[in-house]
């Protein structure tokens, strides 16, 4: 944030607020282009939809758990949503942890947002660069769903469609159309495959 | 803090609490959600984590020099080292390093 021309106080903003991953940093870039607020709304709708995914498997759960359901559907975010998918434990009992894991999530993500933000202006040298940390965490996760998939189809198509839109779109239009292209293409794949299978029985 | 800057930030707020809580409003009760889309759901998460890596890398295109090959390289680094090691922090901190020293040299 501070790296991006921002005091600490927009940092805590929006890690209250919007309190999300990726998108808080693209928001950065964003906010210091002067981006239209539509882009803005565009791009948070195509980074974050991913969440809504999330929350798909926890509705029954968190339905249950009366006046933090509000709070738990705020706090979906890519790492409660792998720990919460961990848990086995007795409803109760899990209904605690899953709320306990919300509130400290939160909080590590606030105060560390914070403090990055006061500590960056008191370096003196200077930090061109630094952003590529969220590259190298991207290639990470990347890799790890790599390992993990069972068909290569979806990344291998998430990085042919980008390249595709980016050069027919070029750099700062590029997201929407690789986004939304690529969801087209996870359908028709799926399809195909339920076809394949019905066929072969 | 512009009023640009709280409207930016409320609208995100916004989008990103709604889509949170679109299941909640769409799906309770008797009303399943349809299988292509948790076909979809299942399966979007690599997709959109190798667009986002386009996306960091896209100033390649237009600036292949001095913004592609250290971001390419860094990457390679950041690959390598996890299929190595696995350890999420060697590997962030050696790709960010590697970033950050050639886009000084090239």
């Amino acid at each position: 944030m501070n790296e991006a021309g921002f005091p600490w106080y927009d940092s805590l903003l929006i890690s209250v607020t919007v309190y999300t991953g990726a998108f808080q940093f693209v928001l950065t870039t964003l906010m210091s282009a002067g981006a239209s607020i539509l882009t803005i709304a565009l791009t948070a709708f195509f980074m974050n939809s991913r969440q809504t995914f999330y929350s798909l498997t926890f509705v029954d759960e968190f339905s249950k758990m009366g006046r933090r359901k509000l709070y738990m559907m705020h706090t979906m975010t890519d790492e409660t949503y792998a720990v919460n998918c961990t848990l086995e434990l007795p409803e109760k009992e899990k209904q605690q942890v899953m709320f306990r894991v919300a509130i400290l999530s939160k909080s590590y993500w606030v105060i560390g947002a914070v403090a990055g933000s006061v500590l960056g202006q008191l370096i003196p040298v200077s930090m061109d660069g630094i952003d590529f940390c969220m590259t190298a965490l991207f290639v990470i996760i990347f890799i790890e769903q790599w390992e993990k998939a069972d068909t290569h189809f979806p990344a291998l198509a998430g990085i042919v469609m980008g390249l595709i839109c980016l050069f027919v779109f070029g750099e700062s239009r590029f997201m929407l159309p690789a986004l939304i292209g690529v969801s087209a293409l996870l359908v028709l794949y799926n399809s195909e495959k339920i076809r394949k299978a019905a066929k072969e029985k | 803090m512009t009023v640009y800057i709280l409207f930016a930030v409320f609208v995100s707020a916004l989008i990103t609490f709604g889509l949170r809580a679109l299941p909640f409003l769409l799906f309770h009760g008797k009303r399943k959600m349809p299988e292509w889309l948790s076909r979809l759901g299942a399966i979007l998460p690599s997709a959109i984590m190798a667009v986002l890596i386009v996306y960091c890398l896209r100033s390649v295109k237009n600036d292949f020099v001095g913004n592609g090959i250290p971001g390419l390289i860094a990457v390679l680094v950041v690959a390598a080292s996890y299929k190595w090691k696995h350890s999420t922090f060697i590997s962030i901190v050696a790709g960010t390093a590697v970033y950050m020293v050639l886009i000084r040299i090239i």
